[in-house]
């Protein structure tokens, strides 16, 4: 089985005035047809990054200094921007962060939705209206014909995403990014849209990255898991392994931080600490000033093991046993 | 909307009255008009008539009153220059400093949009530095010194441009018009590109600042994500956001555009408002001064009107209701 997607050792900094920010420095990972990676990490990670430099879409200051973006074999990376365009939206969709900023507020919904069916079918404006107005119906949202007309600011935050994902959806694309597109909505919604875009994307055999900074919303929905941790997948593999059987401390961490995870009247247990600032990264694992299990060891950069096939992690000391 | 409109006009007429009394007690205050109107030759007896005909020989607070009455039927007294009414003799010069003064605010649209659109793009570019450069001239020049230099290269030097009056007009509703002919866009061309300066540099650096701002907006991001083209990007998705602020800023500049006319139509010797109220001011032709001084805060509180109806056209968001 061939991947959708395969990305390798990719890495995208920023050539800021202060530094170079390594916001994603060597992540490699893949996701396959119909299946959905969770990409977990802390705020500050390179989770966004990540999906932006899958898209093409990093701006000056940064670039793409290195690896490979596999998409079907093809390397996105190395595409020209009017191919890269091309598949933008139609083979590759992405739905954002915050529903309130995604649409344009002086743009109706029709014309920000027939314009993305122009931008890749040759079709009639009639026909286009017609596919945005099945879009919108497809993923709740009610009386799409007049709702068409109607502007942005008319709408909720949670109707915007829907509108956003009706967007991303358009052209069935084979990868969709969904960059944290719950986290601004509010707990029951949130589940609504994740159960929604889940089978729109399983229907249509969609390869899906779901960036999350939360792993409880993902528990349940991914396949596969990557953890990043300043710029670096730390963990990574079967949704049930590193989940149930996390080697990393990092991730262990995480998992103890899911409020549903805890016994109830114990505290909240968070990770000590703040993500490091990526401008001034020293060498070695970038998790050991908050790590328990540090050694001076750790100061060198950390190997990689295998505790079972296909689950890896990064770490001189990986934990035994079950999930905390 | 109705009210509102109302409670703009109650508020004009409380403006209207303050600049009538400060304009009679301002006059009053510089000079006697006598002096400078009536030659030192007329006998005793023709100077008394004169001044009971002017209506100058009442106490200030009757010749107000006497204003006021006149005015709210319709009539702002007679010129003591020419002997006409004044309304008629402002009338008569207007088109010419309307036409000059709209012909500068849509040059500046024409230049400073696309201008500011570079610099926008490509801020580091030469080019756009030098945009960046030149408007900052334009903002600190002062306006009668680029009108002789404009004079002395396109008129003095090479002979393309007629640097006074208005040249061949035509008629339209019944008024004469220089911009309907060829030869009276010519003789526009240098004044309104004197006059329009100012506000290029203006728009230029509005339109630059949104397009930097909107570059860096999820909306923008959103609208790349999908596919489409650059050029639908900048033309629809930015251009649209700053045409809200522009044709804000513009339309309260038309105001000041006109009122600041005085010196580029005297540089130019055109014949218009501007010309006209710097003649009255020399010799404190009051009828005319007050007259002129009205019909400019008239046009700034039309003017604010039609800007505030614009704006919320442009803009979806903003309703009048919930301004009001
Ligand atoms: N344009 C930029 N210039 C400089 N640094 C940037 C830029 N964009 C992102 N970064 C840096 O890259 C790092 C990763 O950012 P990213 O947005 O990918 O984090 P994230 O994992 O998505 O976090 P969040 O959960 O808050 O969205 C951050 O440290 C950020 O400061
Ligand atoms: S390498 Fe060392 S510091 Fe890093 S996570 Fe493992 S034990 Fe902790
Ligand atoms: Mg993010």
């Amino acid at each position: 089985m061939s991947a959708t997607l395969e990305v390798r050792n990719l890495r995208t900094h920023f050539f800021t005035r202060a530094g170079v920010v390594k916001a994603v420095d060597d992540v490699s990972f893949s996701v396959e047809r119909g299946q959905v990676l969770g990409l977990v990490g802390e705020s500050g990670s390179g989770k966004s990054v990540t999906g932006f430099s899958i898209i093409g879409l990093i701006d000056p200051p940064g670039r793409l200094t290195g690896g490979s973006i596999l998409y079907q074999g093809e390397d996105l990376a190395k595409l020209s921007e009017r191919d890269m365009r091309h598949l933008r939206g139609n083979r590759i969709a992405m739905i954002f962060q915050d529903p309130m900023m995604t649409l344009n507020p002086v743009l109706r919904i029709d014309t920000q939705m027939t314009e993305a069916v122009h931008a890749h079918v040759k079709t009639t404006n009639a026909d286009a209206r017609a596919r945005a107005r099945d879009a919108l119906g497809m993923v709740g949202i009610p009386s799409p014909e007049e709702r068409l007309n109607a502007y942005p600011h008319q709408f909720s935050g949670g109707m915007r995403q829907r509108v956003a994902i009706a967007i991303a959806l358009l052209h069935n694309p084979d990868l969709l990014i969904a960059d944290e597109p719950t986290t601004a909505l509010d707990v029951t919604i949130q589940a609504q849209i994740l159960a929604e875009v889940q089978k729109l994307t399983t229907d249509h055999g969609t390869a899906l990255i779901w960036i999350t900074h939360d792993l409880s919303v993902i528990a349940g929905l991914a396949d596969r898991i990557a953890v990043m941790y300043a710029g670096r997948v730390v963990e990574t593999g079967e949704a049930t392994d590193v989940l149930d059987h996390p080697v990393h401390p990092y991730t262990h961490g995480l998992i103890g931080s899911v409020p549903s995870r805890n016994k109830r009247g114990e505290r909240l247990r968070q990770i000590p600490g703040m993500t490091p600032s990526l401008l001034s990264l020293p060498p070695g694992c970038a998790f050991r000033t908050r790590c328990t299990h540090a050694t001076s060891v750790c100061e060198q950069e950390p190997p990689t093991s295998e505790p079972s096939p296909g689950h890896t992690a990064r770490c001189f000391h990986p934990i035994e046993g079950n999930a905390p | 909307m109705f009210t509102w409109i109302l409670r703009r006009m109650f508020q004009a007429s409380f403006v209207l009255l303050a600049m009538t009394v400060i304009v009679f007690v301002g006059v009053h205050v510089i000079g006697n008009p006598v002096d400078i109107l009536i030659s030192p030759e007329a006998d005793q007896a023709e100077r008394a008539k004169i001044i009971a005909e002017m209506g100058l020989d009442q106490p200030l607070w009757r010749q107000y009153a006497y204003f006021l009455n006149g005015a709210l039927h319709g009539d702002l007294g007679r010129s003591f220059v020419f002997n006409e009414p004044a309304l008629k003799l402002i009338g008569g010069r207007m088109p010419a400093t309307l036409e000059l003064a709209v012909t500068a605010v849509l040059m500046s649209m024409c230049f400073g949009i696309p201008l500011g659109l570079y610099a926008g793009l490509k801020p580091n570019g030469f080019l756009g530095r030098v945009i960046m450069t030149g408007s900052i001239l334009g903002f600190s020049l002062p306006s009668f010194w680029v009108g002789l230099m404009l004079i002395m290269v396109f008129a003095v030097q090479l002979g393309w441009l007629p640097s006074t009056g208005r040249g061949e007009t035509a008629m339209l509703f019944g008024v004469r018009w220089s911009f309907l002919t060829w030869d009276g866009l010519r003789h526009m061309a240098m004044p309104a590109l004197n006059l329009s300066l100012f506000n290029i540099s203006l728009v230029l650096r509005l339109t630059r600042a949104g397009v930097r701002e909107n570059l860096t907006m999820d909306y923008v991001k959103f609208a790349r994500a999908k596919g489409l083209s650059p050029a639908r990007v900048i033309f629809v998705h930015i251009l649209k956001n700053i045409m809200i602020p522009v044709t804000t800023v513009l339309g309260l500049e038309l105001g000041s555009t006109i009122a600041f006319a005085v010196v580029t139509e005297s540089v130019f010797a055109w014949p218009g408002m501007g010309k006209l109220i710097i003649d009255s001011i020399n010799v404190l032709d009051r009828p005319v001064i007050v007259a002129y001084l009205m019909m400019i805060v008239l046009m700034f509180i039309t003017i604010n009107l039609v800007v505030d109806i614009l704006y919320t056209m442009l803009d979806p968001r903003v309703r009048l209701e919930t301004k009001a």
